[in-house]
């Protein structure tokens, strides 16, 4: 590495203080809200116990920006929101304004530059993900693109707040699921054990880690073509990946043979029932770039049966819930196949240990 | 308006920094001018297609300027073509850190192990940690771009899934240069590694009517404790704090945070009758019970005629017309924010606020995702000394952590290994019920110390 010759110490400021980065109306009434409401998709309308007002205006972002998409997005916030933002954690941007004849024009600006606005409330909001080929040094897939193609499908249901509930989507490209639990989750689902580059392993990767990585205990320590490698037993491989990251020569990744899966009905919210771990409902999916047609597919269909049956307030997991999983199946006409019955530790409580059954 | 103005100005300095530039620094030259011919992108070219914002096209965007950029573009669509990705990370960093820059090498070599893509052969991301809430100027926003477009790719993350502003594109000699810039405006770096892990905090306090403490306080107060353990990996494994200002939980932290903090209240409900009212006449009985009743989970709603309302001091009722209110059992009340979320200002979380810390959340490797787990039920958080109390009771989760935790292990697996009474004991709480979902099920349990424990109970509500 070259270093500066002079090295500057770091400043260990840590996290900085949000104070001044804060609409002046918000730093005004901070902690002193009253209530809420939403005016029309994509605003916010929040009042303060004083009577002051603001309007956040919501927009969608590729996350992923360019200094030029940055700047634009500056233009807008010092042309109308005194110069501030904010990023909700689903990467879409908010613009504040304490004046409501400001919002119309603050829509129009967004729209213009092309950015969508929306993302509130009981809408399909900005799907949370990771880095994919972009950056990722293990991607089975890649993220920016998956949620570019899939936002296009889905760009109405942003603008608009006609689901049931609030829908939250995440992708992931590998099976560790950084892009997190939601109502609905695209995940790589590998099908294949790791292929093992045995004349790499010995330099590359610390044996007793990656064996104590494997969750099924299926890596053993073995000596191939005289050199010091590891081996798996493929009858006990379930393909996780998990020893991948920690030995880049067990390469889990194939271009066939990782798959897509959906999850479905993760809720993070304590709202109505306590908060829930998404079910896997489908895999096999293709992994098929640049705009990975059968994922998309798939996801429209859960995404508008739920539209069409869902009660008001019923997230993804709340109207499953409701209806069960045999109707999930028949109303999304989805297959139910063996691999979908949990097998892991703690798995029989997730077994109908009643006679409780819709026919 | 001025804003605007002055950034013009600098992009215009800028510009004429660049053409001054070239006849002094040969290798500067071709940076300078426009970079060098794009590679063909027949797969990436379909995601500039859409109505959604494109990243394709920022980064088209900026490779019309940098060689960096063409590059990186040429291997994303290798990626797209082959389906494999071509990163393999290194050691990276800046001086006086041991995280917070994820390394990338390109593993894109030709038959003589030399980079397809020669110009993007490094590109080292800087994990960066926001304000709480994720709140900005514009003017902080230009000044990242600026120094970005300077040192890096000018690819931005906003934000990182641990809630990183993610400077995404640097050579390793860059790495440093722009972290000093970044670091003199007053931001950090975040984790990597087995760390303390960058956090996220809601918008909460700033503009939320359901925030229960003062979110970025905690958020900054617990945060900054921890550098050393942020900047210099060496737990067992990563450790993450979220702060979620209402159980709405809108960080997601009992999936996501080895301690998650999420606001609650001890108190009644509180109601406003004017917005209760206005709440009927809008949505009228048939919302109101459906949306409102019928999804209490513990059934604590009751519409009843005003008369009729219990007058005991744990009942809360608002007003929906001038016959009829929502009676709230708050004893029955689990603070799960439903009708609060639905007739919001109306209904609104007590006065007696505080927070519920959960620890143990974490996705799926190595045991299978695990959801935290009630350890504090309930505690004030208003005070300098309760706001001391927090950072103690992480900084004590930390170290029997970073002590008995295996190596790659979170908490939620540690805490599963050794058992929760072992974690509690160890950490000097008090066994609660309001951690467990029921008592064991099961009589595998050695309980001979059964009498001691009960006197300890006993004596400990005596003292009280």
């Amino acid at each position: 590495m070259n270093a500066p010759a002079q090295m500057r110490r770091p400043k260990e400021t840590g996290v900085p203080d949000n104070k001044k980065y804060l609409h002046p109306t918000l730093a005004k009434n901070y902690g002193n809200w009253r209530y809420h409401d939403r005016p029309r998709p994509g605003v916010l309308h929040h009042v303060a116990h004083g009577g002051d007002e603001v309007w956040s205006v919501r927009a969608g972002t590729q996350r992923q920006m360019d200094v030029y998409t940055i700047r634009k997005l500056c233009d807008i916030a010092d042309q109308f929101a005194e110069g501030r933002v904010r990023f909700t954690i689903r990467s879409n941007i908010e613009f504040i304004v304490a004046d409501e004849k400001k919002v119309a024009p603050l829509i129009a600006a967004l729209e213009e530059a092309g950015f969508p606005v929306g993302g509130t409330g009981n809408s399909v909001t900005m799907i949370a993900h990771t880095q994919g080929w972009l950056h990722c040094d293990i991607p089975g897939t890649d993220a920016s693109g998956v949620v570019k193609a899939l936002m296009d499908e889905l760009y109405d249901e942003f603008k608009r707040e006609e689901m049931p509930n609030r829908v939250h989507l995440s992708t992931s490209c590998c099976e560790i699921n950084c892009g997190g639990q939601a109502d609905l989750a695209i995940i790589v689902q590998h099908t294949k054990p790791p292929v093992i580059n045995h004349e790499l392993v010995a330099n590359v990767c610390e044996r007793p880690t990656v064996v104590a990585r494997c969750p099924v205990a299926a890596i053993r320590p073995a000596m191939v073509n005289g050199k010091p490698s590891l081996e798996i037993d493929e009858s006990k491989c379930m393909c996780c990946g998990a020893c991948y990251p920690p030995c880049p020569p067990m390469q889990i990744n194939d271009p066939e043979y990782s798959k897509l899966a959906i999850w479905v009905g993760g809720k993070n919210s304590n709202a109505r029932g306590k908060p829930t771990f998404m079910k896997m409902v489908a895999s096999g999916l293709p992994n098929n770039a640049p705009r990975w047609p059968e994922v998309a597919e798939v996801v429209k269909r859960i995404l508008m049966v739920y539209k069409e049956d869902g009660r008001p307030w019923e997230r993804m997991a709340d109207w499953i819930d409701r209806i069960g999983w045999p109707r999930f199946f028949e109303k999304t006409g989805l297959p139910f196949t063996k691999y979908l019955i949990d097998d892991w530790t703690g798995s029989r409580a997730n077994l109908n240990a009643s006679t409780h059954i819709r026919f | 308006m001025s804003r605007l103005i002055a950034g013009k100005v600098r992009g215009y300095c800028r510009r004429i920094k660049a053409r001054s530039g070239r006849g002094v620094h040969s290798s500067r030259l071709k940076e300078d001018m426009m970079a060098k011919k794009m590679h063909d992108t027949p797969n990436l070219d379909e995601l500039e297609k859409g109505p959604w914002p494109s990243f394709v096209s920022g980064l088209k965007d900026l490779a019309k300027e940098k060689d960096y950029m063409v590059d990186l573009l040429g291997q994303l669509e290798a990626s797209y073509k082959t389906r494999k990705g071509y990163w393999k990370g290194g050691t990276v960093g800046v001086f006086g850190y041991g995280g917070g820059v994820i390394p990338r090498f390109t593993e894109l070599k030709d038959e003589n192990g030399q980079p397809v893509f020669k110009d993007a052969a490094e590109f080292h991301t800087l994990r960066v940690m926001p304000p709480p809430g994720m709140h900005y100027d514009t003017g902080t926003l230009r000044q990242f771009c600026d120094l970005w477009e300077k040192h890096g790719s000018g690819l931005i993350a906003f934000h990182g899934q641990s809630g990183d502003i993610m400077f995404q594109g640097a050579t390793t000699e860059n790495v440093q240069k722009a972290f000093d810039e970044i670091n003199e405006m007053g931001f950090d770096l975040g984790g990597a590694g087995p760390a303390v892990r960058t956090s996220m905090s809601c918008v909460g306090a700033a503009r939320c009517e359901q925030s229960c403490y003062d979110e970025a306080r905690a958020h900054r107060t617990v945060i900054n404790t921890f550098l050393d353990d942020i900047h210099r990996p060496s737990l067992p494994y990563k450790f993450k704090f979220k702060f979620s200002g209402c159980p709405n939980d809108c960080m997601n932290s009992i999936q996501r945070s080895d301690m998650s903090v999420i606001g609650t209240w001890r108190d009644n409900i509180r109601t406003d009758d004017t917005l209760g009212k206005k709440w009927f006449v809008k949505h009228g009985m048939n919302e109101l019970v459906n949306d409102v009743v019928a999804r209490c989970p513990t059934k604590a709603l009751q519409i009843k005629e005003i008369k009729n309302v219990r007058k005991d001091a744990h009942i809360s009722a608002v007003a929906l017309d001038d016959a009829q209110a929502l009676e709230i059992d708050n004893k029955d009340c689990v603070r799960c924010m439903h009708c609060v979320n639905v007739m919001t200002g109306a209904l609104a979380p007590g006065k007696d606020k505080g927070v519920t810390i959960l620890i143990g959340g974490k996705s799926h490797l190595k045991i299978g995702g695990l959801l935290g787990t009630v350890i504090i039920p309930f505690m004030k958080l208003e005070s300098d000394e309760d706001f001391e109390k927090l950072t103690d009771f992480a900084q004590r989760t930390i170290d029997f952590f970073a002590e008995n935790a295996l190596e790659h292990e979170r908490t939620g697996e540690m805490i599963e290994r050794i058992g929760l009474a072992t974690f509690l004991e160890a950490m000097e709480i008090d066994v609660d019920p309001a951690m467990v979902n029921s008592p064991r099920m099961n009589p595998y349990v050695r309980t001979d110390g059964w009498d001691d424990e009960v006197a300890k109970i006993k004596a400990k509500k005596q003292a009280a």
